[in-house]
């Protein structure tokens, strides 16, 4: 078996006109290893394309460039059979754990339905048995949660039962699209946690797209930070939240609200009057509007990925490119580490 | 803060839910005060009966809900006596509310403009029309808005904008309560930000108070002054918010700032579980001791009352007790 559960090679993906459309991914490669699993994190704000990578990993749309490998077969060159498999290997829990149940089915239903179609199960029983397996996963039991209705339960037990079905057909991947943004802050723990345990205990990785850099910090074990489709730093999460090397990045860490009245945001913010929209057509770097540090050049040439600091900890900035004043006073770049 | 002059006295105030199987007590014997150019935070779980507790103090509950009883005092006036025409008035003009998912409270097809030339001339009658947008102009420049979004229309602004566009029609009159309710929730952390800075700035040059209600303790601290902690219905406590975060006093306060994730340090994370009991039937005595890890006999037989066990630290705990010196002391358990 290869080892690489996925390879993302040069993926872009543009809504509408390839040359003069929106682009929500640009020229996008990124390879998930099969061991050890980990947990992924992709993080930016609000139209920064995060959601669309977990959308092309779910084959829900094609890219527009470039392919998508999964264990070395192109998603989009799949045969039924192996369209089957994929949707078995890579789920998905969504942000809303309110909108997906039908109010008028018990929680059961969740899990007869996946044990019916994907015939799980030779018995009732056994498919009890596989049923209680998965909610234990999550720290549930069956006697608690079966029975109920989907309003009986808090957010924080609604969305770990829909990782729990998801985890009853033994996936090898997991797309969290904001699992836990709408759940109350002081209950969100309960989901990472399940997060964490399934990656340690089951070996499924993750894709947890989030806007928290918080919760990213608590269980990343990697991290990309997307800006307008574009990767601005990427790394070890410790690595880029705790030493965060592009400008953008910088602001998004400066404006997590801490946890202690005695450290208050320092200085003002100020918003762009408009933004400008990331077309095909456009050049220079995308944060150049926004930027505290923008030179010249940067409204023309695309940055590279430079590196910043080990463990393949990667800028998009042109403050990092080797060689250039702002770089001097750093270790030489490891070249290879991408 | 301390000898700031009260704007708002919520004395007891009590809003039940009628149900098939009996009364849900949402906001059940409420009291606070808010104080001129503070912002009050009100934290709690989903259900913990926040926005319940401010829709009593903005007479905004409709049926199944009903105000049973308490006092809301507004310069001097209960406002729970008015009738409907004295609280018509009343909105906007002295209490005025930044909805939940403020931006999608948006008329689509008005300009944003309009919408608040709608606010001043349905309390103040037709404005001469240079006058009226000089005004709407300076409501702008107030919440950080260009002059350019005169005549667009919500579907031209951000997110971000079109929050501080609410803001700007929450201060149209002058008010002197706004009731922010999840105000930045739904914003981007940079977003997020700037409009709290919005608020922040609005507080000190116009010195209205605020009552922001939320659950991110993290922009708790870093926005409000004082800080009231709601559960199920009740208050469990109420004190400044460097208090609330250096010594919280109930046992719930702690679990709420403990359970906030750091960017500095990993740790292992909190894990709760959130309100677990029936609202139609919640448990004898004190409402948190289902859940909390210091539950004693008594906690089960009587509720405890608010108390101030440090100077403007009130707390409904009865691990708290005088001490031979009457000071009050946590009991150890």
């Amino acid at each position: 078996m290869s080892d690489k559960l996925f390879d993302i090679q040069n993926v872009s993906k543009i809504y509408g006109p390839e040359d003069t459309g929106l682009v929500a991914l640009a020229d996008y490669s990124f390879t998930i290893p099969t061991e050890p699993a980990r947990i992924i994190t992709i993080a930016g704000e609000s139209g920064s394309g995060k959601s669309t990578l977990g959308e092309l990993l779910l084959r829900s749309s094609p890219p527009t460039r470039g392919r998508i490998l999964f264990q070395d077969v192109d998603i989009w060159k799949f045969n039924e059979q192996q369209k089957r498999e994929y949707h078995r290997h890579v789920q998905a829990v969504f942000q809303d754990p309110f909108g997906v149940y039908n109010p008028f089915y018990r929680i059961e239903h969740v899990f007869d339905m996946v044990l019916r179609n994907y015939k799980l199960a030779p018995s009732k029983e056994k498919g009890r048995e596989l049923t209680e397996e998965s909610l234990n996963a999550v720290g549930l039991r069956g006697d608690d949660v079966l029975r109920k209705y989907p309003h009986q339960l808090s957010g924080g037990q609604r969305q770990r039962i829909m990782i729990a079905r998801a985890t009853m057909l033994k996936p090898k991947f997991i797309v969290a699209d904001e699992p836990v943004s709408m759940v109350d802050a002081s209950l969100r723990a309960s989901i990472l946690d399940v997060m964490m345990n399934l990656r340690d205990e089951f070996g499924i990785s993750f894709l947890y797209v989030t806007h928290d850099l918080s919760t990213a910090y608590q269980i990343g074990d990697q991290i990309l930070l997307l800006y307008q489709g574009t990767v601005a730093e990427h790394g070890n999460a410790i690595d880029v939240i705790g030493n965060p090397e592009h400008p953008y990045v910088q602001l998004l860490i400066d404006s997590v609200p801490k946890p202690d009245p005695k450290k208050r945001w320092p200085g003002e913010v100020e918003l762009p009057a408009e933004e400008s929209f990331r077309t095909a057509a456009a050049t220079g770097c995308r944060f150049y509007e926004r930027c505290p540090k923008r030179m010249p050049r940067c409204e023309t040439e695309n940055p590279g990925r430079y590196d910043v600091g080990p463990g393949g900890h990667q800028a998009a900035c042109f403050l990092h490119e080797p060689g250039t004043a702002a770089d001097e006073s750093r270790e030489p770049a490891n070249v290879d580490a991408h | 803060m301390r000898n700031a002059e009260t704007v708002l006295e919520v004395d007891d105030l009590r809003v039940y839910y009628a149900t098939p199987q009996g009364d849900v007590k949402a906001c059940d014997g409420v009291t606070f005060d808010l104080r001129a150019g503070e912002i009050l935070g009100l934290v709690g779980e989903s259900g913990s009966g926040k926005s319940t507790a401010t829709g009593g103090v903005l007479r905004t509950i409709g049926s199944p809900g009903r105000i049973v009883s308490g006092r809301v005092v507004l310069d001097g006036d209960d406002i729970l006596e008015f009738g409907d025409e004295q609280m018509r008035r009343l909105r906007w003009q002295k209490l005025a509310l930044i909805p939940q998912g403020a931006m999608n409270s948006l008329n689509p097809t008005m300009t944003i403009s309009a919408q608040i030339a709608d606010v001043i001339e349905t309390h103040e009658g037709r404005q001469p029309e240079t006058e009226l947008r000089e005004r709407i102009l300076g409501l702008f420049r107030n919440v950080g808005l260009p002059a350019r979004i005169y005549s667009m229309y919500p579907h031209e602004l951000s997110g971000g904008m079109k929050q501080r566009a609410c803001i700007a029609m929450s201060i149209a009159l002058d008010p002197k309560v706004i009731v922010a309710d999840e105000a930045t929730s739904a914003l981007d952390v940079v977003v997020q930000r700037v409009v709290a800075q919005t608020m922040l700035k609005i507080k000190d040059e116009l010195n209205v108070s605020f009552i922001m209600i939320g659950h991110d303790m993290g922009l708790m601290a870093q926005v409000v002054d004082r800080l009231a902690v709601m559960y199920s219905g009740q208050l469990l406590e109420i004190a400044s918010v460097a208090d609330m975060f250096q010594t919280p006093a109930h046992p719930y306060s702690e679990i709420l700032i403990d359970s906030v994730p750091t960017l500095t340090e990993r740790k292992p994370m909190r894990i709760n579980e959130g309100i677990t009991h029936d609202p139609r039937n919640p448990p004898s005595g004190c409402i948190f001791r289902l859940r909390c890890p210091f539950a004693m006999p008594v906690c089960a037989e009587e509720r405890p009352p608010m108390t101030e066990v440090r100077p403007e630290q009130l707390v409904a705990c009865h691990l708290w007790q005088k001490d031979e010196n009457g000071e009050y002391v946590r009991q150890a358990v």
